[in-house]
């Protein structure tokens, strides 16, 4: 009944090609936009917006970003901490030293910046290869930390170390700081995390793409077929470092709005998104979304349920946290190995045949 | 000679000491790596989990107890009896091979033939939920473990240098029987797989799993056998840095630092762990020596992985890895 293709004549080659080619699919889309759009700013609250909304809209544009690389192109990552990192004292930079310019060319300015430090680090990916290369980008991570931990200069020689988002407005409108409002901050943000997630279908799905899928699949062979796989190899780091560094500039300048580099960016960071690639689904972009969904909600979940619920000391749930995450990475890699993208799909494909199965 | 030069040597045979405990934690990434083909990310929590057990079972803790006080609204925390420590590691040994045997019936043996990448995301995995039950079990706070090894200055070593140089270099006790204990080890590992029979079953499965199975090796055994072996390497490995540094969350990180380790020596070769972890502890103390002040100290965060990566680029199979050979 649903996700039905019949009945839908395609007359042009530019609806052939569209992006959500199944009617229901796309209105569905589009109702999901209205939502976020129309809805979601006029109810959002506080607690909502910090505990769910941005770090989901946030880690979203992170986990894209991840899965362009390790998804799409199977180049292992250990660094997106590291990259994140660089995304957020870019902006940091950009916004103390240029404050008439708009946070919005900012934070553009700091993905470009992390994109030109991503293949920087992806140089190495050339030779090296597998686990090699996922170590060899731990380097860029406990490099990057230390260098912003170091370096005087990246955080304005402040006594503590620490950066801190100054009040920027867009449109008149506080957007950053401890004062701006919820919506502002949730608007700011999902405009980024669209237009990310739409730029990195539409890159993954042309020949770009094809050509990270030829050299994760096997990249000598696409080498024979004409990939360059310098090319395609450092595109995808720049691009992927490109969406982190975004992410990493949202989530200090917007989410945060104080970083002290090696407890916000850490190695944890990196895992946290490796892991919400590999639950929502490697190589889909639809997955980098379910997963950010799912590492986001289960610990609020979790802390409801079994601190607010049973009255459980926080520590306890923070233990039986770690458990989960790593028992569900473990059942999704046996059980799913394409995660909750593929469920998904299997649900589509169900549901076109629903309730006539034969 | 001059006073730098003599620090200088200190620094360097200090590194080499800690380079040995680095080698004791990759030992164990490399025996699981040869035969299996797993990159067991989990060996540095493995280390962690069994210096735990070990503090746990010696002081007679009871497991689980803050989860059955939060359930029942108790109150209990200890048996109230000592175990001897050669008892307690007796014991926690038994808890590994327990544990080994439950990763390879859980999680290995539904993951045969997946790619590496995914066996070592699977790892990671367990990772996490040993981390989580660990704390679960034995509590998070910091743990002090004492099994009765000597510790601080070698007063003899402090004498004789100093007699000689006229600057007595300080080398801690513990360093010392940790680079006994690793030698030992190593040892009794390359007897193991050279000369009885599970080794050279353990070997040939390293070989070739197929033609392994076909001359009745069983590979759920063996498999059981090398993940209980890299427990005990972890066992060994969480006693010496849980002396040095206590038993806290931070010793599943020195996993993190035998990477580099690994992909300097070559992921296969046993040798290969011990050289690169010479190679790094020497490296990173030499270089926190004489470059580290000029960049602001702490440069042995991310000087192992750098090194590493340069010489990759070179040598992308490390210093002792079998060559790699790539066909279409």
């Amino acid at each position: 009944m649903l996700y039905r293709e019949a009945g839908d004549f395609k007359k042009t080659y530019a609806e052939d090609n569209q992006t959500f080619p199944i009617k229901f699919d796309r209105w569905r889309y589009y109702a999901v936009l209205l939502v976020a759009f129309l809805v979601v700013p006029f109810m959002v609250n506080d607690y909502w917006l910090n505990a769910v909304l941005l770090p989901f809209l946030i880690y979203a544009i992170a986990a894209i970003g991840l899965n362009i690389l390790v998804g799409y192109c199977g180049q292992v990552s250990l660094g997106t901490g590291g990259f994140m990192a660089v995304g957020a004292y870019a902006v940091y930079k950009l916004m103390t030293s240029f404050p008439e310019v708009s946070l919005f060319i900012h934070v553009i300015l700091a993905g470009a910046i992390t994109a030109v430090v991503g293949v920087l680090f992806g140089l190495p990916s050339l030779r090296i290869k597998g686990f090699y290369l996922a170590v060899a980008t731990l380097a860029a991570q406990f490099f990057l930390v230390w260098l912003f931990n170091k370096v005087p200069w990246f955080y304005n020689y402040s006594a503590s170390g620490q950066i801190n988002a100054p009040d920027r407005t867009l449109f008149g409108q506080l957007i950053s700081g401890p004062s701006a409002d919820a919506w502002a901050k949730y608007m700011f943000c999902l405009v980024f995390t669209v237009v990310v997630a739409i730029v990195a279908r539409n890159l993954t799905r042309g020949a770009q793409g094809r050509q990270w899928m030829a050299i994760r699949d096997m990249d000598i062979a696409a080498e024979i077929i004409g990939v360059d796989p310098l090319k395609a190899k450092l595109t995808a780091f720049a691009v992927s470092s490109f969406f982190i560094g975004i992410s990493g500039a949202l989530f200090f300048s917007i989410y945060l709005g104080a970083v002290e580099v090696g407890e916000v960016f850490g190695i944890t960071k990196s895992f946290l998104v490796l892991f919400m690639i590999i639950i929502g689904g490697l190589g889909s972009i639809f997955g980098s979304f379910a997963g950010a969904a799912f590492l986001v909600l289960m610990p609020v979940f979790l802390k409801n349920v079994l601190v607010g619920g049973l009255g459980w000391p926080t520590d306890l749930a923070a233990h039986l946290e770690f458990m989960i995450v790593g028992a569900l990475i473990v059942t999704f890699l046996i059980l799913e190995p394409h995660g909750l993208a593929q469920l998904w799909r299997v649900a589509k494909e169900k549901l076109r045949l629903w309730p006539f199965p034969h | 000679m001059s006073d730098t030069f003599i620090y200088a040597i200190e620094v360097f045979i200090n590194g080499l000491m800690a380079g040995v405990l680095y080698a004791l934690v990759a030992l164990g990434f490399v025996l699981i790596y040869k035969a299996s083909g797993i990159f067991n990310y989990a060996q540095g929590v493995m280390a962690l989990f069994a210096a735990m057990t070990l503090v746990g079972i010696m002081e007679g803790q009871v497991p689980f107890s803050h989860l059955i006080n939060a359930t029942f609204g108790t109150s209990i925390h200890h048996f109230g009896w000592h175990v001897p420590a050669v008892l307690a590691i007796i014991f926690t040994m038994g808890v590994m091979i327990l544990l080994a045997w439950a990763v390879n019936h859980f999680i290995m043996r539904h993951l045969v033939n997946q790619e590496p990448i995914i066996l070592f995301m699977a790892t990671i995995g367990l990772a996490y939920f040993m981390e989580g039950f660990g704390d679960l079990m034995w509590g998070a706070d910091i743990k002090k473990l004492d099994i009765g090894l000597p510790q601080g200055l070698n007063t003899w070593i402090d004498d004789t240098t100093y007699q000689a140089f006229g600057y007595g270099f300080f080398i801690d006790n513990l360093d010392i029987v940790a680079a006994i204990v690793a030698a030992l080890l190593v040892t009794v590992l390359v007897i193991f797989s050279q000369y009885t029979k599970q080794g050279r079953a353990m070997r040939a499965v390293a070989d070739d799993h197929q033609a392994a199975l076909s001359v009745g090796v069983s590979l759920n055994f063996i498999w059981v056998m090398v993940w209980s072996v890299a427990g005990f390497v972890a066992l060994v490995a969480g006693i010496m840095w849980g002396a040095k540094s206590g038993v806290q969350f931070s010793l599943s990180l020195i996993a993190l630092k035998a990477l580099p380790v690994l992909m300097l020596g070559g992921f296969t070769s046993i040798p290969g762990a011990i050289v690169g972890g010479l190679i790094i502890g020497v490296g990173e103390k030499l270089f926190e020596f004489f470059v580290g002040p000029m960049l602001g100290g702490a440069t042995e965060n991310w000087f192992a992985y750098v090194l590493a990566l340069i010489f990759l680029v070179f040598r992308p199979q490390g210093l002792f890895g079998e060559k790699i050979i790539e066909r279409v």
